[in-house]
Protein backbone atom coordinates (compact mmCIF):
# COMPACT_ATOMS: atom_id res chain seq x y z
CA UNK A 1 0.00 0.00 0.00
CA UNK A 2 1.46 3.63 -0.64
CA UNK A 3 2.63 5.49 1.96
CA UNK A 4 0.22 8.72 2.95
CA UNK A 5 3.09 10.92 4.28
CA UNK A 6 4.88 10.60 0.79
CA UNK A 7 1.77 11.68 -1.91
CA UNK A 8 -0.54 11.20 0.68
CA UNK A 9 -2.76 8.76 -1.04
CA UNK A 10 -3.52 5.37 -0.77
CA UNK A 11 -2.40 3.03 -3.94
CA UNK A 12 -2.97 -0.86 -5.10
CA UNK A 13 -0.97 -3.74 -3.46
CA UNK A 14 0.02 -4.22 -7.55
CA UNK A 15 -0.39 -3.49 -11.16
CA UNK A 16 -0.31 -4.95 -13.81
CA UNK A 17 1.73 -3.25 -17.04
CA UNK A 18 0.05 -4.53 -20.72
CA UNK A 19 2.16 -4.17 -23.29
CA UNK A 20 0.58 -5.43 -26.55
CA UNK A 21 1.76 -8.86 -28.88
CA UNK A 22 0.38 -10.52 -32.16
CA UNK A 23 -1.75 -12.63 -30.69
CA UNK A 24 -3.84 -9.59 -28.61
CA UNK A 25 -3.45 -5.85 -29.08
CA UNK A 26 -5.69 -3.08 -28.31
CA UNK A 27 -5.28 -0.07 -30.77
CA UNK A 28 -5.91 3.67 -29.91
CA UNK A 29 -6.22 6.41 -31.95
CA UNK A 30 -6.91 9.88 -33.06
CA UNK A 31 -9.77 12.08 -32.21
CA UNK A 32 -9.82 15.11 -34.69
CA UNK A 33 -10.88 17.79 -33.90
CA UNK A 34 -9.58 20.11 -36.13
CA UNK A 35 -6.42 18.18 -38.72
CA UNK A 36 -5.79 15.32 -40.84
CA UNK A 37 -5.29 12.12 -39.58
CA UNK A 38 -2.94 11.77 -42.36
CA UNK A 39 -0.61 14.19 -40.36
CA UNK A 40 0.15 11.43 -37.71
CA UNK A 41 0.27 8.60 -39.74
CA UNK A 42 -1.11 6.29 -36.22
CA UNK A 43 0.07 2.90 -36.91
CA UNK A 44 -0.05 -0.55 -34.79
CA UNK A 45 3.58 -2.70 -34.61
CA UNK A 46 1.48 -5.93 -34.13
CA UNK A 47 -0.97 -5.17 -36.39
CA UNK A 48 1.51 -4.45 -39.07
CA UNK A 49 3.18 -7.50 -38.20
CA UNK A 50 -0.18 -9.55 -38.49
CA UNK A 51 -0.65 -8.67 -42.04
CA UNK A 52 3.21 -8.75 -43.38
CA UNK A 53 4.86 -11.49 -45.06
CA UNK A 54 7.63 -12.77 -43.46
CA UNK A 55 10.65 -10.87 -43.11
CA UNK A 56 9.56 -7.59 -45.05
CA UNK A 57 10.76 -4.31 -43.63
CA UNK A 58 7.58 -2.23 -43.05
CA UNK A 59 7.85 1.53 -41.92
CA UNK A 60 5.87 2.65 -39.45
CA UNK A 61 7.74 5.80 -38.65
CA UNK A 62 10.10 7.73 -40.94
CA UNK A 63 11.73 11.44 -40.02
CA UNK A 64 14.08 12.30 -42.89
CA UNK A 65 16.03 9.24 -44.04
CA UNK A 66 15.87 7.42 -40.73
CA UNK A 67 13.14 4.85 -39.99
CA UNK A 68 11.59 2.04 -37.51
CA UNK A 69 10.88 -0.81 -39.36
CA UNK A 70 8.31 -3.80 -37.93
CA UNK A 71 9.40 -7.39 -39.36
CA UNK A 72 7.24 -10.39 -39.12
CA UNK A 73 9.82 -12.82 -37.53
CA UNK A 74 9.14 -16.20 -39.07
CA UNK A 75 11.46 -19.23 -39.06
CA UNK A 76 14.58 -18.80 -40.45
CA UNK A 77 15.48 -15.23 -42.27
CA UNK A 78 18.06 -14.45 -45.05
CA UNK A 79 20.76 -12.86 -44.27
CA UNK A 80 21.41 -9.18 -44.10
CA UNK A 81 23.67 -6.58 -43.82
CA UNK A 82 24.45 -2.44 -43.20
CA UNK A 83 27.10 -0.01 -43.42
CA UNK A 84 25.51 1.51 -40.49
CA UNK A 85 24.74 0.29 -36.97
CA UNK A 86 21.01 -0.79 -36.39
CA UNK A 87 19.13 -1.91 -33.07
CA UNK A 88 16.58 -4.73 -33.12
CA UNK A 89 13.68 -5.10 -30.06
CA UNK A 90 11.61 -7.66 -30.17
CA UNK A 91 7.99 -7.04 -29.41
CA UNK A 92 7.36 -10.32 -29.53
CA UNK A 93 7.83 -13.66 -29.07
CA UNK A 94 12.21 -14.98 -29.04
CA UNK A 95 14.05 -14.50 -31.75
CA UNK A 96 17.93 -15.72 -31.79
CA UNK A 97 20.34 -13.16 -33.77
CA UNK A 98 23.41 -14.66 -35.99
CA UNK A 99 26.56 -12.18 -36.22
CA UNK A 100 29.14 -13.16 -38.72
CA UNK A 101 31.92 -10.50 -39.01
CA UNK A 102 31.69 -9.88 -43.12
CA UNK A 103 35.12 -10.19 -44.86
CA UNK A 104 34.40 -7.86 -47.57
CA UNK A 105 30.92 -6.13 -46.91
CA UNK A 106 28.85 -5.19 -51.06
CA UNK A 107 28.25 -1.59 -49.64
CA UNK A 108 29.89 1.41 -49.15
CA UNK A 109 30.76 3.09 -46.13
CA UNK A 110 27.87 5.62 -46.78
CA UNK A 111 25.27 3.28 -47.91
CA UNK A 112 21.62 3.69 -45.98
CA UNK A 113 19.21 0.71 -44.88
CA UNK A 114 19.87 -2.71 -45.16
CA UNK A 115 20.02 -5.15 -47.47
CA UNK A 116 19.94 -8.93 -48.36
CA UNK A 117 22.72 -11.18 -49.31
CA UNK A 118 22.71 -13.75 -51.60
CA UNK A 119 23.14 -17.13 -49.88
CA UNK A 120 25.86 -17.68 -46.79
CA UNK A 121 28.29 -14.62 -45.46
CA UNK A 122 31.84 -14.68 -45.53
CA UNK A 123 33.68 -14.03 -42.47
CA UNK A 124 34.59 -14.72 -38.29
CA UNK A 125 31.48 -16.19 -36.20
CA UNK A 126 30.51 -13.42 -34.60
CA UNK A 127 28.26 -14.91 -32.24
CA UNK A 128 24.90 -15.30 -31.45
CA UNK A 129 22.54 -13.01 -29.18
CA UNK A 130 18.55 -14.68 -27.78
CA UNK A 131 16.14 -12.26 -27.54
CA UNK A 132 13.26 -12.61 -25.23
CA UNK A 133 10.41 -10.23 -25.14
CA UNK A 134 11.46 -6.42 -24.63
CA UNK A 135 15.17 -6.90 -25.15
CA UNK A 136 17.12 -4.72 -27.66
CA UNK A 137 20.44 -5.86 -29.62
CA UNK A 138 23.08 -3.60 -31.28
CA UNK A 139 23.78 -5.09 -35.17
CA UNK A 140 27.18 -3.53 -35.36
CA UNK A 141 27.84 -1.66 -38.62
CA UNK A 142 29.64 -4.23 -41.49
CA UNK A 143 27.82 -7.77 -39.82
CA UNK A 144 25.99 -10.26 -41.42
CA UNK A 145 22.99 -11.18 -39.66
CA UNK A 146 20.10 -13.28 -39.61
CA UNK A 147 17.39 -14.01 -37.69
CA UNK A 148 15.74 -17.25 -36.08
CA UNK A 149 12.57 -17.88 -34.63
CA UNK A 150 10.73 -20.96 -33.20
CA UNK A 151 7.53 -18.71 -33.21
CA UNK A 152 6.25 -15.86 -34.83
CA UNK A 153 7.61 -12.76 -33.74
CA UNK A 154 7.62 -9.44 -34.02
CA UNK A 155 10.77 -6.93 -34.32
CA UNK A 156 10.98 -3.35 -34.31
CA UNK A 157 14.06 -1.95 -36.01
CA UNK A 158 16.05 1.20 -35.48
CA UNK A 159 17.67 1.57 -38.97
CA UNK A 160 17.60 3.97 -41.91
CA UNK A 161 15.88 3.60 -45.45
CA UNK A 162 17.13 1.20 -47.55
CA UNK A 163 16.16 -0.38 -50.82
CA UNK A 164 14.01 -3.00 -49.44
CA UNK A 165 12.15 -0.89 -46.98
CA UNK A 166 8.32 -0.67 -47.77
CA UNK A 167 6.19 1.65 -47.54
CA UNK A 168 2.54 1.17 -47.22
CA UNK A 169 0.76 4.03 -45.21
CA UNK A 170 -2.11 3.92 -46.85
CA UNK A 171 -2.19 0.55 -45.77
CA UNK A 172 -1.41 0.53 -42.61
CA UNK A 173 -2.23 4.45 -41.16
CA UNK A 174 -5.34 5.86 -39.47
CA UNK A 175 -6.61 8.03 -43.00
CA UNK A 176 -10.10 10.12 -41.10
CA UNK B 1 19.84 42.77 -5.54
CA UNK B 2 23.24 42.06 -5.72
CA UNK B 3 24.33 43.74 -9.01
CA UNK B 4 22.42 45.26 -11.61
CA UNK B 5 24.56 45.63 -15.07
CA UNK B 6 24.27 41.89 -15.22
CA UNK B 7 21.68 39.26 -16.43
CA UNK B 8 20.90 37.01 -13.70
CA UNK B 9 20.46 38.22 -10.40
CA UNK B 10 19.55 36.71 -6.82
CA UNK B 11 17.90 38.43 -3.95
CA UNK B 12 20.30 39.27 -1.16
CA UNK B 13 17.41 38.44 1.22
CA UNK B 14 14.73 35.98 1.47
CA UNK B 15 11.39 36.81 1.75
CA UNK B 16 8.82 35.82 4.70
CA UNK B 17 8.57 32.23 3.45
CA UNK B 18 12.13 31.47 3.04
CA UNK B 19 12.77 32.10 -0.53
CA UNK B 20 14.86 34.32 -2.54
CA UNK B 21 13.58 36.01 -5.90
CA UNK B 22 15.64 36.08 -9.12
CA UNK B 23 15.73 38.27 -12.26
CA UNK B 24 16.84 37.19 -15.71
CA UNK B 25 17.14 39.91 -18.44
CA UNK B 26 13.50 41.81 -17.29
CA UNK B 27 11.93 39.17 -16.56
CA UNK B 28 11.18 38.25 -12.24
CA UNK B 29 10.66 35.49 -10.67
CA UNK B 30 8.69 35.31 -7.27
CA UNK B 31 7.63 32.40 -4.71
CA UNK B 32 5.55 32.07 -2.11
CA UNK B 33 3.59 28.31 -0.19
CA UNK B 34 1.75 27.76 -2.80
CA UNK B 35 2.59 30.00 -6.09
CA UNK B 36 5.43 31.47 -8.61
CA UNK B 37 4.91 34.54 -9.76
CA UNK B 38 6.80 35.98 -12.68
CA UNK B 39 6.93 39.20 -14.12
CA UNK B 40 7.83 40.92 -17.11
CA UNK B 41 7.38 44.48 -18.60
CA UNK B 42 4.24 43.99 -20.18
CA UNK B 43 2.34 41.86 -17.74
CA UNK B 44 2.75 39.07 -15.02
CA UNK B 45 2.12 35.90 -14.35
CA UNK B 46 0.91 33.27 -11.60
CA UNK B 47 1.36 29.05 -11.33
CA UNK B 48 1.32 26.72 -9.20
CA UNK B 49 4.98 26.32 -7.34
CA UNK B 50 4.22 22.12 -7.73
CA UNK B 51 3.46 22.44 -11.70
CA UNK B 52 6.22 25.13 -11.98
CA UNK B 53 9.28 23.20 -10.81
CA UNK B 54 8.24 19.94 -12.29
CA UNK B 55 8.48 21.87 -15.85
CA UNK B 56 11.46 23.92 -14.81
CA UNK B 57 13.10 20.17 -13.88
CA UNK B 58 12.52 18.99 -16.96
CA UNK B 59 13.72 22.35 -19.04
CA UNK B 60 17.09 22.07 -17.09
CA UNK B 61 17.55 18.60 -17.06
CA UNK B 62 16.70 18.82 -21.08
CA UNK B 63 19.06 21.59 -21.19
CA UNK B 64 15.98 23.18 -23.23
CA UNK B 65 15.30 20.21 -25.52
CA UNK B 66 13.72 20.55 -29.09
CA UNK B 67 11.94 23.57 -29.95
CA UNK B 68 9.55 25.12 -27.15
CA UNK B 69 8.84 24.49 -23.65
CA UNK B 70 5.46 25.91 -22.21
CA UNK B 71 5.14 25.57 -18.72
CA UNK B 72 1.71 26.35 -19.72
CA UNK B 73 0.12 28.35 -22.13
CA UNK B 74 1.76 31.60 -20.97
CA UNK B 75 5.30 30.72 -19.69
CA UNK B 76 8.00 28.92 -21.46
CA UNK B 77 11.34 28.81 -23.52
CA UNK B 78 12.38 28.36 -27.03
CA UNK B 79 15.70 26.77 -27.96
CA UNK B 80 18.16 27.89 -30.58
CA UNK B 81 20.57 25.93 -29.89
CA UNK B 82 23.12 27.81 -28.39
CA UNK B 83 20.56 30.44 -27.08
CA UNK B 84 17.15 30.13 -25.61
CA UNK B 85 14.34 32.46 -25.80
CA UNK B 86 12.02 32.98 -22.64
CA UNK B 87 8.46 34.18 -23.26
CA UNK B 88 5.38 35.57 -21.92
CA UNK B 89 2.49 35.21 -24.14
CA UNK B 90 4.59 34.67 -27.40
CA UNK B 91 2.21 30.95 -28.17
CA UNK B 92 -0.59 32.38 -26.93
CA UNK B 93 -3.00 33.95 -29.36
CA UNK B 94 -4.97 36.15 -26.87
CA UNK B 95 -1.62 37.97 -25.29
CA UNK B 96 0.09 38.14 -29.03
CA UNK B 97 -3.47 39.66 -30.14
CA UNK B 98 -3.30 42.46 -27.54
CA UNK B 99 0.32 42.70 -28.07
CA UNK B 100 1.25 41.95 -24.41
CA UNK B 101 3.28 39.13 -25.73
CA UNK B 102 6.90 39.31 -24.23
CA UNK B 103 10.18 37.65 -25.13
CA UNK B 104 14.14 38.30 -24.66
CA UNK B 105 17.10 36.23 -25.54
CA UNK B 106 19.65 34.47 -23.36
CA UNK B 107 22.74 32.94 -24.27
CA UNK B 108 22.01 29.39 -22.92
CA UNK B 109 24.31 29.42 -20.30
CA UNK B 110 23.16 32.63 -18.87
CA UNK B 111 19.51 31.18 -18.27
CA UNK B 112 20.62 27.84 -17.51
CA UNK B 113 22.36 28.74 -15.03
CA UNK B 114 19.70 30.97 -13.87
CA UNK B 115 16.77 28.18 -13.81
CA UNK B 116 19.51 25.78 -11.97
CA UNK B 117 19.47 28.37 -9.31
CA UNK B 118 16.12 29.02 -8.96
CA UNK B 119 15.38 25.14 -9.19
CA UNK B 120 18.14 24.48 -6.26
CA UNK B 121 16.77 27.73 -4.09
CA UNK B 122 12.66 26.80 -4.26
CA UNK B 123 12.74 23.34 -4.31
CA UNK B 124 11.92 21.91 -0.81
CA UNK B 125 13.70 18.59 0.86
CA UNK B 126 10.44 16.93 0.87
CA UNK B 127 10.06 17.36 -3.12
CA UNK B 128 11.42 15.69 -5.69
CA UNK B 129 9.88 17.26 -8.69
CA UNK B 130 11.07 13.90 -11.04
CA UNK B 131 8.80 11.72 -9.22
CA UNK B 132 5.35 10.98 -9.59
CA UNK B 133 2.99 12.66 -7.37
CA UNK B 134 2.88 9.31 -5.49
CA UNK B 135 6.32 9.22 -4.96
CA UNK B 136 7.30 12.47 -3.58
CA UNK B 137 5.90 14.95 -0.71
CA UNK B 138 4.86 18.28 -1.55
CA UNK B 139 6.14 21.12 -3.10
CA UNK B 140 4.00 23.78 -1.05
CA UNK B 141 5.36 25.68 2.25
CA UNK B 142 7.29 27.44 3.79
CA UNK B 143 11.58 26.90 3.16
CA UNK B 144 12.90 23.55 4.08
CA UNK B 145 16.13 22.27 3.30
CA UNK B 146 16.75 21.35 -0.38
CA UNK B 147 16.94 18.44 -2.59
CA UNK B 148 20.09 19.26 -4.87
CA UNK B 149 20.74 15.08 -5.36
CA UNK B 150 16.93 14.71 -6.85
CA UNK B 151 17.50 18.04 -8.72
CA UNK B 152 20.97 17.13 -10.00
CA UNK B 153 20.24 13.83 -11.47
CA UNK B 154 23.09 12.57 -14.26
CA UNK B 155 21.39 12.58 -17.32
CA UNK B 156 21.35 9.04 -18.97
CA UNK B 157 22.92 9.28 -22.82
CA UNK B 158 24.21 6.58 -24.27
CA UNK B 159 26.68 7.02 -27.41
CA UNK B 160 25.99 3.37 -29.16
CA UNK B 161 23.95 1.91 -27.06
CA UNK B 162 23.01 1.02 -23.67
CA UNK B 163 25.08 -2.26 -22.37
CA UNK B 164 27.89 -1.45 -24.59
CA UNK B 165 31.26 -2.07 -23.27
CA UNK B 166 32.35 1.63 -22.07
CA UNK B 167 29.05 3.38 -22.57
CA UNK B 168 25.98 3.47 -20.83
CA UNK B 169 25.20 0.27 -18.43
CA UNK B 170 22.02 -1.55 -17.49
CA UNK B 171 20.16 -0.33 -14.54
CA UNK B 172 20.13 -2.97 -10.84
CA UNK B 173 19.18 -2.97 -7.19
CA UNK B 174 23.31 -3.19 -6.70
CA UNK B 175 23.54 0.16 -8.87
CA UNK B 176 20.34 1.78 -6.91
CA UNK B 177 18.01 1.39 -9.38
CA UNK B 178 15.01 -0.78 -7.98
CA UNK B 179 12.44 -1.89 -10.13
CA UNK B 180 9.22 0.89 -9.45
CA UNK B 181 6.06 -0.03 -8.12
CA UNK B 182 4.19 -0.39 -11.32
CA UNK B 183 6.33 -2.48 -13.60
CA UNK B 184 6.81 -5.40 -10.45
CA UNK B 185 5.27 -7.92 -13.25
CA UNK B 186 8.25 -6.82 -15.81
CA UNK B 187 10.87 -9.67 -16.23
CA UNK B 188 13.95 -9.00 -15.24
CA UNK B 189 15.40 -11.76 -17.13
CA UNK B 190 18.79 -10.17 -19.50
CA UNK B 191 19.23 -11.65 -23.30
CA UNK B 192 22.10 -14.62 -23.56
CA UNK B 193 24.95 -13.70 -25.46
CA UNK B 194 27.35 -15.78 -26.87
CA UNK B 195 29.95 -13.98 -27.99
CA UNK B 196 32.92 -15.68 -29.90
CA UNK B 197 36.02 -14.92 -28.37
CA UNK B 198 37.18 -11.10 -29.69
CA UNK B 199 33.48 -10.33 -30.25
CA UNK B 200 32.43 -9.39 -26.63
CA UNK B 201 32.09 -5.29 -27.07
CA UNK B 202 29.57 -6.19 -30.81
CA UNK B 203 27.74 -9.16 -29.71
CA UNK B 204 25.65 -6.97 -27.13
CA UNK B 205 22.43 -6.78 -26.19
CA UNK B 206 20.28 -5.75 -22.92
CA UNK B 207 16.65 -5.86 -21.52
CA UNK B 208 15.28 -2.66 -22.96
CA UNK B 209 11.88 -3.30 -20.71
CA UNK B 210 13.68 -4.36 -17.70
CA UNK B 211 15.81 -1.01 -17.90
CA UNK B 212 12.74 0.98 -18.56
CA UNK B 213 11.11 -1.10 -15.04
CA UNK B 214 14.20 0.71 -13.04
CA UNK B 215 13.74 3.97 -14.13
CA UNK B 216 13.82 6.33 -10.89
CA UNK B 217 12.27 9.71 -13.00
CA UNK B 218 8.76 10.38 -14.80
CA UNK B 219 8.87 12.07 -18.50
CA UNK B 220 12.36 12.27 -18.94
CA UNK B 221 13.27 10.61 -22.01
CA UNK B 222 16.87 9.64 -22.37
CA UNK B 223 18.86 8.35 -25.26
CA UNK B 224 19.30 4.57 -25.12
CA UNK B 225 20.54 3.91 -28.92
CA UNK B 226 22.23 5.96 -31.45
CA UNK B 227 22.07 5.06 -35.65
CA UNK B 228 23.93 8.77 -36.96
CA UNK B 229 21.36 10.89 -35.60
CA UNK B 230 18.07 8.88 -35.34
CA UNK B 231 17.90 8.86 -31.38
CA UNK B 232 15.93 6.17 -28.82
CA UNK B 233 14.72 8.06 -26.00
CA UNK B 234 12.86 6.13 -24.07
CA UNK B 235 11.15 7.51 -20.63
CA UNK B 236 8.20 5.80 -17.99
CA UNK B 237 5.44 8.14 -17.75
CA UNK B 238 2.86 8.57 -15.04
CA UNK B 239 0.64 11.28 -14.38
CA UNK B 240 0.51 13.80 -17.00
CA UNK B 241 3.43 15.87 -18.68
CA UNK B 242 4.70 18.81 -16.29
CA UNK B 243 5.25 21.03 -19.73
CA UNK B 244 3.32 21.43 -23.16
CA UNK B 245 6.08 20.22 -25.98
CA UNK B 246 6.16 22.67 -28.88
CA UNK B 247 7.65 20.72 -31.72
CA UNK B 248 10.26 22.42 -34.00
CA UNK B 249 10.57 19.09 -36.00
CA UNK B 250 8.73 16.05 -36.25
CA UNK B 251 8.95 13.88 -33.04
CA UNK B 252 7.26 10.13 -32.56
CA UNK B 253 6.00 7.80 -30.42
CA UNK B 254 5.54 4.21 -29.64
CA UNK B 255 3.79 3.77 -26.88
CA UNK B 256 5.94 0.63 -25.73
CA UNK B 257 3.29 -0.63 -22.55
CA UNK B 258 0.15 0.68 -20.98
CA UNK B 259 -1.97 3.75 -22.37
CA UNK B 260 -1.26 7.64 -22.64
CA UNK B 261 -3.51 10.26 -23.79
CA UNK B 262 -2.41 13.05 -25.66
CA UNK B 263 -4.06 16.20 -25.75
CA UNK B 264 -2.72 18.17 -29.24
CA UNK B 265 -2.78 21.36 -29.65
CA UNK B 266 -1.84 24.49 -32.73
CA UNK B 267 2.19 25.47 -31.64
CA UNK B 268 1.28 28.98 -32.15
CA UNK B 269 -2.53 29.52 -30.99
CA UNK B 270 -3.19 26.86 -28.68
CA UNK B 271 -6.20 26.42 -30.27
CA UNK B 272 -7.00 22.31 -29.97
CA UNK B 273 -6.15 19.43 -33.12
CA UNK B 274 -7.04 15.92 -31.73
CA UNK B 275 -6.58 14.30 -28.58
CA UNK B 276 -4.61 11.35 -29.53
CA UNK B 277 -5.21 7.81 -27.29
CA UNK B 278 -1.76 5.04 -27.48
CA UNK B 279 -1.97 1.99 -26.74
CA UNK B 280 0.49 -0.95 -26.26
CA UNK B 281 2.03 -0.99 -29.83
CA UNK B 282 0.38 1.63 -31.18
CA UNK B 283 3.04 4.35 -33.27
CA UNK B 284 2.19 7.77 -33.88
CA UNK B 285 3.40 11.20 -35.60
CA UNK B 286 4.00 14.47 -33.57
CA UNK B 287 3.72 17.11 -36.28
CA UNK B 288 6.35 19.93 -36.27
CA UNK B 289 3.62 22.65 -36.09
CA UNK B 290 1.57 21.28 -33.40
CA UNK B 291 2.15 20.97 -28.92
CA UNK B 292 1.61 18.32 -26.85
CA UNK B 293 0.93 17.29 -22.96
CA UNK B 294 0.44 13.65 -22.39
CA UNK B 295 -1.21 11.70 -19.67
CA UNK B 296 -0.99 8.20 -18.38
CA UNK B 297 -2.66 6.78 -15.92
CA UNK B 298 -0.52 3.82 -14.96
CA UNK B 299 3.08 4.07 -15.12
CA UNK B 300 3.60 3.88 -18.98
CA UNK B 301 6.79 2.98 -21.23
CA UNK B 302 6.89 5.32 -24.26
CA UNK B 303 9.39 5.67 -26.64
CA UNK B 304 9.97 9.20 -27.93
CA UNK B 305 12.08 8.92 -31.20
CA UNK B 306 13.80 12.02 -32.00
CA UNK B 307 15.95 13.37 -35.16
CA UNK B 308 18.74 14.68 -33.73
CA UNK B 309 20.08 16.71 -36.75
CA UNK B 310 20.73 20.27 -36.41
CA UNK B 311 19.48 21.07 -40.42
CA UNK B 312 16.20 19.98 -39.09
CA UNK B 313 14.63 23.46 -37.57
CA UNK B 314 15.62 25.60 -40.66
CA UNK B 315 14.17 23.64 -42.94
CA UNK B 316 10.57 23.58 -41.52
CA UNK B 317 10.73 26.67 -39.89
CA UNK B 318 11.35 27.98 -43.81
CA UNK B 319 8.69 25.73 -45.17
CA UNK B 320 11.41 23.66 -47.16
CA UNK B 321 10.30 20.47 -45.16
CA UNK B 322 6.72 19.92 -44.46
CA UNK B 323 5.45 19.57 -40.73
CA UNK B 324 4.01 16.28 -41.14
CA UNK B 325 5.78 13.17 -41.50
CA UNK B 326 5.01 11.37 -44.65
CA UNK B 327 2.85 11.95 -47.74
CA UNK B 328 0.29 9.59 -48.58
FE1 LIG C 1 7.35 15.94 -27.25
Amino acid sequence: MGNPTKGGGVEHASYTTKFGSLASFDKGGVDLINDDARHYAFSNIFEVASKSQPWEKVAVAKNFEYVLEVVRAEGTSPWSTAAHDQFAVCMDGAITVELVKLADSPLADDAEGSVTLGGEPEGARMGKIHLRHGHQALLPAGSAYRFVTAHPSVLMIQTIAGPETQFRWAEICQTV
Amino acid sequence: MTATNIQVTTSDSVNQDGYHAFTLGEFEFRRDEYFVYISWPTGQHMMSIDSFLRALQRDVAWDFFYGIVNFDGVFGTVNHYGTVDIFAGRYNDAYRKAELDYSENHETPVIREAFKSILADWTNATFDPFASPHETGAAWGVKNGDNISAITRRRVAANRMVAVPGDEQIRTDESGFPVNRHFKDVDQGEPILEPEPGFEDEVVAFSLFAYLSRSDVTWNPSVVSACKDSLFCPTTEEYILPIIHGNDRVEWFVQLSDQITWDVEDRDTGAVRSRVTMKAGDVCAMPADIRHQGYSPKRSMLLVWENNSSKIPELIASGQAPTYPVEF
